[in-house]
Parts: structure tokens; sequence; C-alpha cells
């Protein structure tokens, strides 16, 4: 009886020292709330999230700048932003982070600008697409793209390749809608012919008729952008087996061949031209490192442009957490940022001080065999490319 | 012209496709009166099955079709002796709520046992590439699925209509109580007819997975345009669902050409305006 008092008390002792021990180590971890779907039909985008940032953490040996890291996941499922405000919400309140990362759909990014300006957080984008979210509020960073930022330097290069007349098919919705306009208007300005606006419903299954309507068209090229996943592979099914590229009707798209769709397209995808800020395939040490690192973290992530904006968004949020020594400090973390340029996977980079929008290369791919596998081969590099989309206006 | 005979073609590639797929839904449904809302998930089955035989064993497509719709078959026929065939007798409502929560549970066990992404079915070289029709090309793929169609079409209203089995099967939805009464083995009824619905339901999947790629959701993403093709064609008839289908591909084929910004509309609105013009099928007056 009395040694097994005495052992409960040495437990008691034991416990109330750890907790005791508790409180400074959790004062100097840096939280970071990444918020982004982790159920559902968009699940591969959590999932690239989560490996992108454990990734960094790990390859820089754990901590950032000194601090510990710790992440909290919060699961939007779709576009949900009544949902996603929530989560945030008491991210921000109830688990106090310091930083927020993620966002894939641009409703979702929109609903929390309010309270991370409120609340001074810095958030960083690692997706979510349409150029006017940072305007939204002045704690947003983005470090994915803009199909503005893609779409203008394809439409450029298209006119000099002396593409006169060209087919625009898009899904129609938001991000279909923003690349047809930003194609549309330089390609127009650039004195070519868009002949046709094809905007393709976003439950379409069979693009058959679609892609006959655009070899009926006449035109020499046909520029596009389709939703990830099942369109895509639809898509550039159709444009293969009705021969468009037989009878001479050039693709061109930006993120219809991303590495995670890449190897189901097959062989169908080789020769497809697109224009994009990022191929698994980009040769430089950095890029190795990157997809290393991955790879350790979790075998089956995909070097592809979700991982990457996870990945550099970290970046960002380890160079905040350095300007600020840990502590939360919004203005004096987003002062930092602003002027931040690095050499990313994707090649040499910056953040815009006005937009917050990452500045990055542009890069013509066409899709090869490397071995067994597809790859997004880069034959020519456009430079440094801001946001158009926020520069025209 | 040219556009004419183009819609007529795709319409009926497409029309086809929403046959293959509907057609098991049109027996479980329709002439069993049950309310079948995991039709979906056992066409998904089937279809994994295919990819998986195709690409992981490199199975031939001809050898991995059949299998893969013997395979779902016999699955189904399982589930309907040990669960299922406890619902006949429920609430339509009940029904509904235990096949799409079977549906969920499908969607998260292929989630988390194949992943998220699409899979693929790797197609024999005499199917992948494209036919030449002078005027313009189709995917051979189509018209296999046409031809399978209208074997199944032509297959199953006989099944129905002259076999020992159909008339079994239409005694026993029809009065399950005098059918058993006069010595005919009910159970075994049941369970084979649900285990050829599903069978083609698999067939469906398999054939249709050009059009309507495979992945986890697959289960509830198609599960409209199929109840949608069964509702005009009219219950239990297969004559009905075919020519349903084909009504339907055709009309979404053609906004497709003409009317693209206009999305699925017309073809909902023309699903409205049949159901109001001939509430009990298509071509039952």
């Amino acid at each position: 009886m009395q040694s097994v008092r005495r052992a409960l008390t040495v437990a008691a002792l034991a416990t109330a020292g750890a907790f005791a021990a508790a409180p400074p180590a959790l004062a100097q971890a840096v939280k970071v709330g990444i918020v982004g779907p982790f159920s559902g039909p968009f699940a591969h985008y959590g999932t690239l999230f989560k490996a992108g940032v454990e990734a960094y953490v790990a390859s820089e040996g754990g901590k950032l700048a000194g601090k510990t890291v710790e992440f909290v996941y919060r699961d939007t499922g779709g576009p949900n932003p009544g949902q996603t405000k929530t989560l945030v919400q008491e991210l921000i309140v109830k688990d106090k982070v310091d930083y927020l990362g993620g966002f894939v759909f641009t409703p979702n990014a929109l609903a929390v600008a309010p309270l991370i300006q409120q609340s001074q957080t810095p958030t960083v984008i690692f997706n979510a697409a349409t150029s006017s979210i940072t305007e939204k509020s002045e704690y947003f960073i983005r470090t994915s793209y803009t199909l503005w930022q893609v779409t203008v330097p394809l439409a450029q290069w298209a006119a000099q390749q002396n593409l006169k007349k060209v087919v625009i098919a898009v899904t129609d919705y938001g991000p279909g809608l923003d690349a047809e306009t930003a194609f549309k208007t330089e390609f127009t300005k650039q004195g070519g012919t868009v002949v046709e606006s094809i905007r393709m419903p976003i439950a379409t299954t069979d693009f058959g008729p679609f892609v006959q309507r655009i070899k009926a068209s006449g035109a020499q090229a046909v520029y596009t952008f389709l939703p990830g996943g099942p369109p895509n592979l639809g898509f550039v099914k159709a444009y293969n087996e009705n021969g468009l590229a037989k009878a001479g009707i050039q693709f061109l798209g930006t993120a219809e061949t991303d590495e995670f769709d890449l190897q189901k397209l097959g062989d169908a995808a080789l020769g497809l031209t697109t224009a994009f800020h990022y191929s698994g395939a980009h040769d430089s040490a950095v890029n190795r490192k990157f997809i290393e690192a991955l790879k350790k973290r979790d075998p089956n992530a995909v070097a592809n442009y979700a991982s990457v904006g996870a990945w550099d968004g970290m970046h960002v949020i380890h160079k905040m957490i350095e300007a600020t020594g840990g502590q939360k400090d919004g203005l004096k973390a987003l002062a930092a940022a602003r002027t931040l340029q690095w050499e990313s996977p994707r090649g040499a980079v910056r953040i815009d001080p006005k937009t917050r929008h990452i500045v990055q290369n542009v890069y013509l791919r066409k899709v090869e065999r490397a071995g067994a596998l597809l790859v997004n081969k880069e034959v020519q590099s456009f430079g440094p490319q801001t946001d158009h989309g926020l520069d025209a206006k | 012209v040219n556009t004419l005979t183009n819609i007529l073609i795709d319409g009926l590639a497409y029309g086809m496709v929403l046959f293959v797929i509907a057609v098991g839904l049109s027996i479980t449904l329709g002439l069993m009166r049950f309310v079948n809302l995991s039709h979906g998930a056992f066409a998904m089955l089937g279809g994994y099955c295919a990819a998986l035989l195709t690409r992981e064993a490199q199975w031939s497509f001809w050898l991995a079709m059949p299998m893969a719709v013997v395979a779902t078959g016999l699955f189904a026929a399982v589930l309907e002796a040990l669960v299922l065939r406890h619902l006949y007798r429920r609430k339509e409502l009940e029904q509904v709520l235990f096949t799409i929560g079977l549906s969920f549970v499908v969607i998260a066990a292929t989630n988390a046992l194949a992943g998220p992404q699409v899979q693929l079915i790797t197609l024999p070289p005499l199917l992948s590439g494209s036919v030449d029709l002078g005027f313009r090309t189709l995917p051979a793929q189509r018209l296999l699925v046409i031809g399978a169609g209208l074997l199944v079409a032509a297959g199953a209203a006989w099944a129905v209509a002259c076999t020992r089995f159909g008339i079994w099967l239409r005694a026993a939805v029809d009065h399950s109580g005098t059918a058993s009464a006069l010595g005919i083995p009910i159970r075994l009824v049941q369970c084979g007819s649900f285990a050829a619905g599903a069978a083609l339901a698999a067939l469906g999947g398999i054939l249709g997975a050009e059009l309507m790629p495979l992945e986890p959701y697959y289960a509830l993403k198609y599960l409209v345009l199929v109840l949608v093709v069964v509702a005009v064609g009219g219950m239990g008839s297969i004559t009905g669902s075919l020519a349903a289908a084909l009504l339907l591909g055709l009309i979404e084929t053609a906004s497709k050409y003409l009317a693209s910004d206009w999305g699925s509309l017309f073809f909902f609105v023309a699903m409205a305006a049949l159901l109001a013009w001939r509430p009990r099928g298509l071509l039952v007056r």
C-alpha cells in the first residue's frame, strides 16, 4: 500500500513537472493554420499542401528561424465560403494562429478577407488564382499564379508564331471566363483574330461536339482552359480522337498538362503546348531538392503547382517568422514579405510590393516522354511576369 | 448539313453510352421496383475492376471486360442475399436512404484504397484509335458502345418478354404471394435479377468510362443522368429506356453544337416536357 501511494505521488509530481515545463515550449511554437480541402473530390489539394509545407519545415531541419512550427489543418471540402469563414474565425480566435496558408478556391479566400484584415493575420494563398483576391486585404500574399499571368505571354507567343486565327474553348465558370478574357484581350491587341469563343458547360462529359466545332471553325489553334481531373482528360482525349492535331490545329493551354493528371493522359498528351509557371521537370538544383524533400515526406506526393505553391508559401512564412522573431506582428511580417525575393523550385521569384502577388518566370512547355514518364519540358522562358490581370486595371 | 450529321452521329454515340449505363437500373428500379441509388456504385465497381485488371494485371481488355462484369454480378448477388433483400418490403424512403448510404461507403472506400485520381481502362489498339468516316472521324470505342448497346437492348428485351426467367420475374414483381404459391422460386428470381442489373451497370461503367471517367465520386456524379433516362423511358421498359437515352442524347448533343451557353438547360427542359407528356414512359400511351 505504502509503495503504491509513493508511486502515485511520484507520478503526480512528474506530471505536474511536465505541465510546468510545457508553457514556455508552447509559447515558442509558431502556429500556422492550413486551410484547404482534405476530404471530398478535391482532397488531393489538401494532401499536396500538407506534404509541401511539412517537407519545407523538414528540409530546414525541423525548425524555422529557431522556432518550432505547429500546423493546424482545417478541411473546407469544396468551394464553401460560409464554412471557410467559420473555420478561419476559429483558427484566429480559439487556436490563436500566427499565420494562415492554403486556399484552393477563390470564393473561400475572398470570404476570409475581413477576418484577416481585422486580426492582422498574414495569409499566404497557395493556389486560388483570381487576380482580385489580393486587393481585398493587405494581409494576403500569393505564391501561386493567376490566369492572366500565364495567359498573356502565351497569347503574345501565339501572335509571334504567325497564328492569325484562334478559337477559344473554356469551361463556363469563373476561372474559365477569366482565361477567355485574358487571351482575347492580349491576342486581339497583338493583331490576331479570335474566330469563336466556345463556353463549355461545367458538367460536360462528352467533349466530341465541342471539338468538332473547333475543327469546323477554321482556326489554326485552340486556346483552352479546363478544371483538372475528368474534364481535362475528356477534352484532351476528344482533341486527339477527333484528329485535331492531324488537322493542324495547335493546342494552347495552361494547367491542362499539370503533373497530377499528366500520366493519365498517356500518349494523347505528347506535343501539347502550354504556358505555365512550374514544371516538375524544371532543371535546377533547388527543384531537385524540393522533389527529394517532398518524396521523403510523402512518396505519393506529386511535384506540381499545388505542392510548389505550398512549399514557396512556407518559405514566405519562414521569412516572416524570421523578421518578427516569432512574435505575432502582422504589419512587420507583411513589410518583410513585400520585398522578398528568392530562388524557388520554379526559378527566380519575388513578391511584388504593390500587389503582394508573386512575380515569376512563365515558361512555354511541350509534353515529352522522358523514360517511362511524361514530362512538361520547358522549351522557352518568357521571363519574369507580373500579374497582368491587376496591371490591366 | 454537316452540323446535322455531326449532331446525329455524336448524339447516337452519347445516347448509347447513356443507355448502356442506365439499362441495369431500368431492371432493378423499373422491373423490381427497388429504389436502387447504389446503381452508380456498381457501375463504378465494374469499371474499377476492369481498370485494375487491364492496367495492373495486364489482362487483355476482351478478357477483363466479361471478368469484371461477372465479378460485379456475383458481388451484387452476395450483397442482395445478405443485406438488400430485407429492404424490398420497406418503404421507398428507407430504400433510398440505405442505397445512397451504400454509395457513400463505396465512395469513401475507393477513395481510401485507390486514391482520388481518375482510373483509366487500357484499351486494345483496335479500340484506342479513331475510325475515318470520310467526312469526319469517330473514336473507334464509340462503335463498340453503339454495337453493345443494341445487343444489350435486344437481349434484355428478349429475356424479359420471352424467357421463363422473364415471366417469373414479372410474376414475382406483380404479385409475389401468388407467384410463390404457383411454385416460382421467388428468392432465386429476385437475387438473379438484381445481380443481372448490377452486371449490366458494370458493363455500362466499363463501356462508358471514355465519357464518364472513373473516379471515387462517379457513384453519385452521373446518377442524375441515369435516373432521368429511366424515368423518361418508363419504369421497367427497356425499349423505352433506349428511346429515352437516344432522344435525350440527341438533344444534349444538339445543344452543345448550337447553344452551348445554355448549359444542360435543354436536357432538363426536355425531361420535364417528356414527363408531362408521357408520365408513364415514352412508349406508353
